[in-house]
C-alpha cells in the first residue's frame, strides 16, 4: 500500500510532463495531420534553454529566490523554444505542405536530428547538472518502515501542469483563436474560405505545442536535474505514445494518456524491473495500434460509402 | 444596356483554367449584376464549378481577370490601369476594386468579402451550430487573425465586439429556424438544416457577393421553396448578391434575374430566364441534339 502510494505519486508527476509533451504532438497531427518527429528534440532545446537560464539567472545575476527564478526561466524557455518551433515550421514543414503525405514526416526527421546534432556540437555531448532545486519533502504517510513522501517539486510540477492546461483549454474552447483553431482542424480549405488565415493559425499550434514542451522542459530539469542532448528522444516518443494511447487528435486524450504512460513506466519499474520499463511503454504503443488504433478518447475514422 | 452590365459587383472577363492538358473552362466571360440573383447553369461537366473555384479563390485560374468591386464598379479604363501595376487590389472613388485570381484564397473571403457553399455539405460538424456562425466572424472579432490583446484582457471593447458577433449568429438562427438547436453540434442536424445553416455561416461573414453551388441539391420541394424565400430576402433584405449554380431549374427560373448558361467549358447563353429558356443553343444542350436538329425539337415540345 505505501509503495503503491509514492509510486502514484510519482507516476503522476511524470504522466504530467509527459502529457504537456503529448499535447504538442496531438495538436499538430489533429491540424495538418503530421506526426511531428521534431516535437521530442523541441522539448530537450526547451530544456536545454532552461538550464541556461537558469545558470544565467542564479551564477551571474545572483538571483537568490528559487520562485522568481524559475518564473523567469519558464517564460524564457517558453518564448526561445516558441521560436525554434515556428522557425522549424516556416522552413521545413510549410514549403512541403502541398506535398506529398510523407515528405513533411521525412522533414521532421531530418529537423529531430538536426536539433539534437547541435545541441550535442554546441553544449558538448556530456550529462548536464544543475544543483538540486527544492529539495525538500513533506512526509505523507510514515508506516514505520516505509515513508511515503511528496517532493516540493513533485507539488510544482502538478499545480503547473494542472494551471497550464486550464489556461490551454480556455484558450482552446472559449476564444476566437481556439475556434479558428478548431475549424481549421475539421477542414482547413472551409475556414480559409471564411477569413481564417490558415497559415497563420497552423504557426500558432506550433508555437503553442512548443511552448507547453518548454514548460515541460523546465519541470524535467527541476525533477531530474540534468539533461543531455539526446534527452529529446526517449520523453519525445513517450509522449508520441501517450498521444496515440489516448487518441491523436484529442487534447484531453493526449493528457490522459501521459499519465497512463506515466503511471505504467513507474508501477512496472516499481513491481518488476526498472530495466525493462521503456519495453513496458512501448509495448502499449503496439498494442493500442494493434487492438484500438483511435485510443482512449479519439474519433473513429467513419468511411462514407 | 442590360442592368447586370450597368453596374456588376463581378466581371469576369476571358477566364479559362486547365487542368494539365484538360481545358475545364475556356474564355467564359459574363457579369455578375449587384444586388440582383445570377444563376449559372449547364449540363455536368460544364465547368460550372470549376468557374465557382476560380472566382473564390480555391483554384487560380490559368488565364483572365476576375473584378470585384464594392460601392460601384470601375469603368473599365480604371480597371485596365489597376490590372497594369500588378496590384490585387485598389481603392477607388466610389469603393475597391478586387482582382480575385490575385488574392490568397483567404483574402477573397475576408478582404474581397465573398463567401461560398459546397455542393457537399462542409459544416464544421464537430462544433456547435453557433460556434460554425461565430468562426464565420473571426476576422471581424481579431484584428490581426490571431489572438486580439483586447480579448485576452478582456476589455469592454472586446466583449462588445463579442456580443455583436453573437447577435449577429443569433439573427441569423431565427432566420432559419435553428435558434433552438444553438448548443447542438452541427452533424446532427437533419440535412436541410444543415444546408440552410451553410447559408447562414457564409452570411454571417457579412459577403458582397454570396456564392452557392447547387443549395437545393437533394432538398424536398417544401425546404427547397424555403431555400428560394431565403435567398430573396438575402437579395432584398441584406443587399448581397447572389451567383448561384443550380440545376433545379424551378429554383433558377423561380429567383434568379439573370442566368448564364456553360457547355463545354464555353459560355453559349447568358440573358434572363425567359430568354435562356427559349434558347434553341441551350435546349440542344440539356437535350443533348445538334443545333439543326434544334428546330424539330422547338416545333414538337411548342415553344
Amino acid at each position: 500500500m505505501d509503495i503503491f502510494l509514492q509510486q502514484l505519486i510519482n507516476g503522476l508527476t511524470l504522466g504530467s510532463i509527459y502529457g504537456l509533451i503529448a499535447i504538442g504532438y496531438t495538436m499538430v497531427f489533429g491540424i495538418i495531420g503530421m506526426v511531428n518527429f521534431a516535437h521530442g528534440d523541441v522539448f530537450m532545446v526547451g530544456t536545454f534553454t532552461a538550464l541556461i537560464a537558469f545558470l544565467l539567472l542564479t551564477t551571474l545575476l545572483g538571483i537568490t529566490s528559487i520562485f522568481l527564478v524559475l518564473a523567469i526561466v519558464l517564460v524564457v524557455a517558453m518564448a526561445f523554444t516558441g521560436l525554434v518551433s515556428w522557425a522549424i515550421e516556416r522552413v521545413a514543414y510549410r514549403p512541403l505542405r502541398g506535398s506529398f503525405r510523407l515528405a513533411p514526416m521525412i522533414s521532421a526527421i531530418g529537423m529531430s536530428i538536426l536539433l539534437s546534432n547541435f545541441v550535442q556540437v554546441a553544449q558538448g555531448p556530456r550529462n548536464k547538472a544543475l544543483p538540486p532545486i527544492l529539495p525538500d519533502v513533506i512526509v505523507v504517510w510514515d508506516s514505520g518502515s516505509y515513508a511515503v513522501t511528496l517532493a516540493y517539486k513533485q507539488i510544482l510540477i502538478m499545480v503547473v501542469t494542472a494551471v497550464l492546461l486550464f489556461a490551454f483549454w480556455w484558450l482552446v474552447q472559449k476564444t476566437a483563436l481556439g475556434r479558428a483553431q478548431r475549424a481549421c482542424e475539421q477542414d482547413r480549405k472551409m475556414a480559409a474560405l471564411l477569413g481564417v488565415d490558415v497559415d497563420r493559425t497552423i504557426s500558432l499550434t506550433f508555437v503553442i505545442g512548443a511552448a507547453l514542451a518548454a514548460v515541460a522542459g523546465v519541470l524535467y530539469l527541476t525533477y531530474y536535474g540534468v539533461v543531455n542532448f539526446a534527452d529529446g528522444f526517449v520523453p519525445g516518443v513517450k509522449a508520441f505514445t501517450a498521444a496515440v494511447l489516448g487518441g491523436i487528435g484529442s487534447l484531453p486524450g493526449a493528457v490522459l494518456g501521459g499519465l497512463l504512460i506515466g503511471l505504467i513506466e513507474t508501477f512496472w519499474s516499481a513491481y518488476f524491473s526498472i530495466e525493462y520499463k521503456d519495453v513496458a511503454a512501448f509495448s502499449i504503443l503496439a498494442i493500442t495500434l494493434v487492438f484500438m488504433p483511435q485510443g482512449l478518447l479519439g474519433r473513429p475514422e467513419v468511411e462514407k460509402v | 444596356m442590360r442592368p447586370w452590365e450597368q453596374d456588376p459587383i463581378l466581371a469576369v472577363d476571358r477566364l479559362s483554367m486547365r487542368f494539365g492538358g484538360l481545358v475545364a473552362v475556356s474564355d467564359v466571360s459574363f457579369r455578375v449584376g449587384r444586388g440582383q440573383v445570377t444563376a449559372v447553369i449547364g449540363p455536368n461537366g460544364a465547368g460550372k464549378t470549376t468557374v465557382f473555384n476560380c472566382i473564390t479563390g480555391f483554384y487560380k485560374p490559368s488565364a483572365g481577370r476576375l473584378a470585384l468591386s464594392h460601392g460601384a464598379a470601375p469603368s473599365p479604363s480604371e480597371l485596365d490601369a489597376l490590372t497594369r501595376t500588378g496590384r490585387a487590389a485598389a481603392r477607388t472613388r466610389k469603393g475597391g476594386v478586387f482582382l480575385l485570381e490575385r488574392l490568397p484564397d483567404h483574402k477573397v473571403a475576408s478582404a474581397a468579402r465573398v463567401g461560398r457553399t459546397f455542393q457537399n455539405i462542409r459544416l464544421f460538424s464537430g462544433m456547435t451550430v453557433l460556434e460554425n456562425l461565430l468562426v464565420a466572424q473571426h476576422m471581424g472579432l481579431t484584428e490581426t487573425g490571431l489572438l486580439s490583446p483586447a480579448a485576452l484582457l478582456n476589455l469592454p471593447s472586446w466583449r462588445r465586439r463579442e456580443a455583436a458577433a453573437v447577435e449577429r449568429a443569433k439573427t441569423w438562427l431565427e432566420r432559419i429556424h435553428l435558434i433552438h438547436r444553438a448548443d447542438d453540434p452541427a452533424g446532427d442536424l437533419p440535412y436541410g438544416d444543415q444546408r440552410r445553416l451553410e447559408i447562414a455561416r457564409a452570411m454571417c461573414a457579412q459577403p458582397v457577393l454570396l456564392c452557392l453551388d447547387e443549395p437545393a441539391a437533394g432538398l424536398n420541394p417544401r425546404e427547397s421553396a424555403a431555400l428560394n424565400e431565403l435567398l430573396l430576402s438575402i437579395r432584398d433584405a441584406d443587399a448581397t448578391s447572389v451567383l448561384l449554380i443550380e440545376h433545379d431549374m424551378s429554383v433558377v427560373m423561380g429567383i434568379s434575374d439573370h442566368v448564364v448558361v456553360l457547355e463545354y467549358g464555353r459560355k453559349i447563353a447568358d440573358g434572363t430566364p425567359e430568354e435562356v429558356r427559349t434558347d434553341p443553343r441551350v435546349i440542344a444542350a440539356y437535350l443533348g441534339v445538334e443545333e439543326d436538329a434544334v428546330e424539330a425539337i422547338e416545333a414538337e415540345v411548342g415553344v
